[in-house]
């Protein structure tokens, strides 16, 4: 067995520039993207905001609004509510929009469609 | 209110222990057990590195807790919140929200182009020697320090929990966890480590779980009630509020700003976290994992908030403070007041397999990386089999665990949160801009990414070793010098702007080009998971 990261395997005879040319990856890359760059923007902007915030709106972030428990505390938990809520959101896209796309591409190419010498492929077909 | 402070006896610590001692000694057995069972189907590299591929998404999930959830994280945030009040909640909230970085932008992308290693996916479409040796010296980088930190905190938490308090008797104890470790390692290789994390993990969210609902039984279930104790015992509001810790001056605003962005950003970029992800057969599982991850560390991060009120109001910050082990005892501490000697017991041990499950992961990591990247790929350039690397693999485990033994002993005592925040900020500086920039960005190329890797470690260290820290503050490794040029004493947020600016700079300065059709292979391997390394059947 090589140890090179990608040792001769089953798929080197594919021609993955043709299959990165492909509406239907690219589609899947434009799916992937837009869901993943905006919310890490959204979820990083939003936690430092919140860090701003408690280092430097300390006036703010300790009005009390129930009790003792003050505004910074509620926007801290808010950070987890987040956290929990972007979790399960990404897992819903993946599932319904990510999932379908990439095993149909990859059946695609473990069925040889895009083989370059038209070999047939081993080890990586059940 | 009556003062309950004086209700921990601190002295009567020592009577429990034989017991505390005797609970460790149970888990040791335990999982030896379960790790020599494990090791009976350790033949090839990707049973020893990746535990065959053969975990499902909730173990490697509930593994991956274990090996994040260290000692800093319960004993130190636990302490945190019980000094410094709202900003040691803070910490809690940055190490959380760092998951969805792996999550979203790396966990499943990076299983799906690698194999054993972090060094794997940053080479893959890059030339494979200067950017795998790069990798690797900044994987061995990050956890040497992990590492370092995690034996100084088993150090100062004997002190504590076993009443050791002589120089020699805690090296003795440390030579003791790092002999274990050895052993684990080297019988149980990945599979073994893995048991031992998720063993780990289970015992210390049940430990916190039960702390947490006695703590909030104690207050009528009234969060509102349980702050008011902590406000009365501590005889100060501000511990509600944040900068009690930070907000002192200009500059420990700006270090604020910088240990939040080294704790967001190092999380993804943690090898011993990234190599996780390949104990499991496909990228779905390693999402499946992240996801069981994310839940368990933010409700343990939860736990910690009650735990760490609860110790302020119950035992009080001037008894911790004063306590032997000092804020790492809020936890032991609040134990002892609620359950006693036994509950206590259960703690100390939890705490200790912490240690030990986290060194565990580090140790295998850094020795898969020296291997596999350094040995396999570049020293033997490729011809090595698969048996001599794992036997160089193991060889290594133990050269590791001897420079763990000592560097633990020679670090007793120091800062841990240092070193901790070292590991992070590096892993930060070093590898994600890499992880990065190769996943999505074509044009990347391999000066790029030694320019970042190189500078980003770089510029990491020698901040670190010109900052408070190192020297010319009360709390400084050596308090007798002051070459403390640099006022933050986390370097994260200039290092890490640069290291990502250095990999844009070297990429668009760099006249060749890489390789159009190994992008095109990783770009589609990465979000197809096409040609992905299977699980290995027994």
């Amino acid at each position: 067995m090589g140890n090179d990261a990608h040792a001769p395997d089953a798929a080197a005879s594919v021609d993955f520039e043709q299959v990165q040319s492909t509406g239907q990856f690219q589609e899947l890359r434009k799916r992937h993207r837009s869901f993943v760059f905006p919310m890490a923007v959204a979820f990083l902007l939003w936690y430092f905001a919140y860090v701003l915030l408690a280092d430097y709106a300390v006036g703010f972030m300790s009005t009390k609004v129930w009790g003792n428990i003050n505004i910074g505390l509620i926007l801290g938990l808010l950070q987890f509510v987040s956290t929990f809520a972007i979790t399960g959101w990404y897992v819903h896209y993946s599932n319904k929009r990510l999932d379908p796309i990439a095993s149909e591409i990859r059946d695609e190419i473990e069925g040889h469609e895009f083989d370059k010498q038209g070999n047939r492929l081993g080890g990586v077909n059940k | 209110m009556i003062n309950i402070a004086t209700a921990v006896d601190v002295a009567a610590l020592k009577d429990t222990t034989l017991l505390n001692m005797g609970v460790f000694a149970l888990f040791v057995a335990v999982t030896m057990v379960i790790v020599f069972r494990a090791s009976r189907n350790n033949k090839t590299a990707a049973d020893y590195y990746a535990a065959g591929r053969s975990f499902t998404g909730s173990q490697n999930g509930t593994a991956i807790a274990g090996d994040y959830l260290s000692a800093a994280s319960f004993l130190g945030i636990t302490g945190a919140i019980a000094i410094n009040g709202y900003d040691g909640f803070m910490y809690s909230i940055g190490f959380l929200v760092a998951w969805l970085v792996a999550l979203l932008l790396v966990a499943e992308l990076l299983r799906n182009t690698g194999k054993f290693t972090m060094a794997d996916v940053l080479s893959f479409r890059l030339k494979q020697r200067p950017v795998r040796i790069a990798a690797a010296i900044s994987t061995l980088a990050v956890c040497f320090f992990y590492l370092l930190a995690q034996m100084a905190g088993a150090g100062s938490l004997i002190s504590l929990l076993l009443g050791i308090s002589d120089w020699g008797g805690q090296a003795l104890v440390i030579i003791v966890v790092g002999g274990l470790m050895i052993m684990y390692v080297l019988i149980g290789g990945m599979k073994g480590t893995t048991w031992v994390q998720i063993i780990k993990a289970v015992l210390l969210i049940a430990g916190a779980a039960v702390m947490t609902l006695w703590v909030l039984a104690i207050y009528g279930f009234n969060l509102s009630g349980l702050l008011g104790a902590a406000v009365e015992t501590a005889n100060n509001p501000a511990v509600l509020n944040p900068g009690l810790q930070y907000g002192k001056t200009e500059t420990s605003k700006l270090d604020f700003m910088s240990l939040g962005l080294a704790l967001v950003l190092g999380t993804a970029a943690l090898p011993h976290v990234l190599m996780r992800f390949y104990t499991v057969p496909t990228a779905k599982e390693a999402r499946k994992s992240v996801v069981w991850a994310i839940w368990l560390i933010g409700l343990f991060y939860l736990f910690t908030l009650v735990l760490g009120y609860g110790a302020a109001a119950l035992v009080g910050p001037e008894t911790i403070r004063t306590a032997p082990g000092g804020v790492n005892a809020a936890a032991p501490l609040l134990a002892f007041y609620l359950g006693g000697p036994l509950l206590l017991g259960f703690i100390s041990a939890v705490a200790f397999a912490t240690i030990l499950a986290v060194v565990a992961g580090l140790t295998i990591t850094a020795a898969a990386s020296f291997a596999h990247d350094i040995y396999a790929s570049v020293i033997s350039k490729g011809k090595a089999d698969a048996d001599t690397e794992v036997k160089v693999a193991r060889r290594t485990v133990v050269v590791i665990g001897v420079l763990a033994i000592l560097g633990g002993i020679l670090a007793n005592g120091q800062n841990v949160a240092f070193l901790v925040a070292l590991a992070f900020a590096v892993a930060a500086s070093a590898n994600l801009p890499t992880i990065i920039y190769s996943l999505f960005w074509r044009r990347f190329t391999t000066q790029g990414a030694l320019w970042s890797m190189y500078g980003g470690l770089g510029a990491a260290i020698i901040l670190i070793i010109f900052s408070p820290v190192v020297s010319g503050g009360a709390t400084s490794m050596i308090k007798d010098a002051n070459f403390a040029l640099f006022p933050l004493s986390n370097p994260g947020i200039v290092s890490i702007p640069l290291a990502f600016f250095l990999g844009w700079l070297g990429t668009v300065l760099d006249k060749k080009r890489e390789d159009s059709t190994k992008q095109a292979e990783m770009e589609v391997r990465s979000l197809t998971g096409v040609g992905a390394e299977k699980a290995v059947n027994h």
